[in-house]
């Protein structure tokens, strides 16, 4: 178990640091999400009211659609020199570089978040009528969904020739329960209207169910040729 | 008082392969190898492109899984082998944004490798700086090389399999590197080297291994004075 987290560790680090020199990830999704709002503003000027009934779907949608750069990024990095065959061979356990790969990407998107959820507060003038701090257990459950499906099917469509138009492909349809969740606790907690427990509770055996599943099947998908 | 049975001494052979078949898709890149490889020696596996030299380099890091037949290396799967076996590929296995000492340090990690001592000790022993502190990426191709070369000797490993390790590096740093890889058969590792450069090796390898269309060919002492090139003596029919 110390070797895991050793390594694991080590990976997370190790990938902190390249994203750090490179930007890649960070800068594109920045850009990408910094759009969609400006652009939802300048197309749908809404009232405070309506903003409330939308913005949690806008916003779940931009994060999604920014963390497949992200998640894209991941791999890549790891294609470039054939770098993941120096992982292969090692008696490095598969599980620990997919627990480092979903924790760097989950460190990233929740950096987006936080800086971009200020913007949306007030392009979209907001003002939040539920119990606000649900917002924190929705944004970590609602984030840790996309970012460990995303990082397994990232992994899966990794040697495939058009990786980019697959990981959404495979990723949006399995995602849809999350993202129905995360939309629906955002917009109870920002009307007010509902309680958002249950949808809390949705993406908490959602995230369970996931994680133990892309766990199990990393091995597999790792060593696939 | 029961007598146990006399030990049979273990096989000569470290690396045993038995009727190994690679397909990639329809095309057959390995067609029912077998073969058996001392330890301590120095192999030179030598072919046209295409030949089925780096699959094979490749089954035995446990990279290519068979699609027939098996690989034994010390009596185990090369799986479960992988403490004992260092892979250089043709690519650098770097990443280009970090330095030879920051690479090496993080694929230690994944050997359980403590502290930067080893690091530096096989940085110097491939000939570069261990404070060398510019990206991989600006190296220079023999400096990627000498570093690749660094990272597959990293865990000490008892088998070396290199693919391509001279090419595009000039004839002074391969003299060098091939100095350096005898010294470690001479201690004991057995080398696997796959090259189009096999003139460098010929009084250094104890073994050139030909391989055309997916097959062994012939396994030679010397390369044959009358194929100055790497072609393989003969076909064989399959």
């Amino acid at each position: 178990m110390r070797l895991f987290w050793s390594i694991t560790l080590a990976t997370l680090t190790k990938d902190i640091r390249l994203e750090w020199r490179s930007k890649d990830a960070l800068n594109a999704m920045l850009f990408f999400s910094l759009l969609v709002v400006v652009i939802f503003v300048f197309s749908f000027d809404p009232l405070a009211e309506e903003s409330r009934h939308i913005v949690g779907g806008l916003v779940w949608i931009a994060f999604l659609f920014a963390a497949m750069v992200a998640l894209n990024q991941t791999w890549a990095r790891e294609l470039r020199n054939q770098v993941l065959d120096g992982y292969r061979v090692s008696p490095a356990p598969a599980t620990a570089l997919f627990v480092a790969k979903v924790l760097g990407n989950f460190l990233l998107v929740s950096l987006l978040e936080a800086l971009m959820a200020p913007l949306f507060v007030i392009f979209y003038n907001l003002r939040v009528l539920g119990p606000a701090w649900q917002l924190i257990p929705v944004a970590l459950l609602g984030t840790w969904a996309l970012v460990v499906n995303g990082t397994f099917f990232a992994a899966m469509s990794l040697r495939t020739r058009s990786r980019e138009l697959m990981l959404p492909l495979l990723l949006f349809p399995v995602s849809i329960p999350a993202v129905i969740g995360m939309v629906a606790a955002t917009t109870s907690i920002l009307t007010g209207d509902d309680p958002a427990h249950f949808y809390i509770v949705l993406l908490l055996t959602y995230d369970v169910v996931f994680t133990t599943a892309c766990l199990a099947l990393f091995e597999t998908v790792l060593q696939a040729e | 008082m029961t007598v146990s049975a006399p030990v049979v001494p273990a096989a000569a052979g470290i690396i045993a392969i038995k009727n190994l078949v690679k397909q990639f898709g329809r095309f057959a890149a390995l067609r029912g190898v077998d073969a058996e490889f001392e330890a301590g020696k120095f192999h030179v596996i030598l072919g046209d492109n295409g030949a089925g030299k780096t699959t094979l380099l490749r089954a035995l890091a446990g990279l290519a899984h068979p699609t027939r037949g098996t690989i034994s290396i010390l009596d185990k799967n090369p799986h479960d082998a992988c403490r004992e076996i260092g892979y250089m590929a043709h690519p650098s296995l770097l990443y280009d944004e970090m330095s030879g000492l920051e690479n090496l340090r993080y694929f230690a990690r994944l050997y359980d490798i403590s502290g930067d001592e080893r690091c530096k000790q096989v940085i110097r022993a491939v000939g570069l700086d261990p404070e060398l502190s510019r990206p991989v990426g600006k190296y220079s191709q023999g400096m990627r090389q000498r570093m690749s070369l660094a990272r597959a000797i990293l865990h000490d490993p008892k088998i070396l399999l290199l693919d391509e390790p001279f090419s595009n590096v000039d004839v002074h740093s391969a003299r060098e590197m091939v100095g350096l890889l005898k010294g470690m058969r001479d201690a004991g590792k057995t080398i696997f080297v796959v090259t189009h450069q096999a003139a460098l090796l010929e009084g250094v390898a104890d073994e050139f291994v030909w391989m055309q269309a997916g097959q062994i060919v012939e396994r030679t002492s010397h390369l044959a004075p009358e194929l100055p090139n790497s072609n393989p003596p003969r076909a064989v029919e399959p």
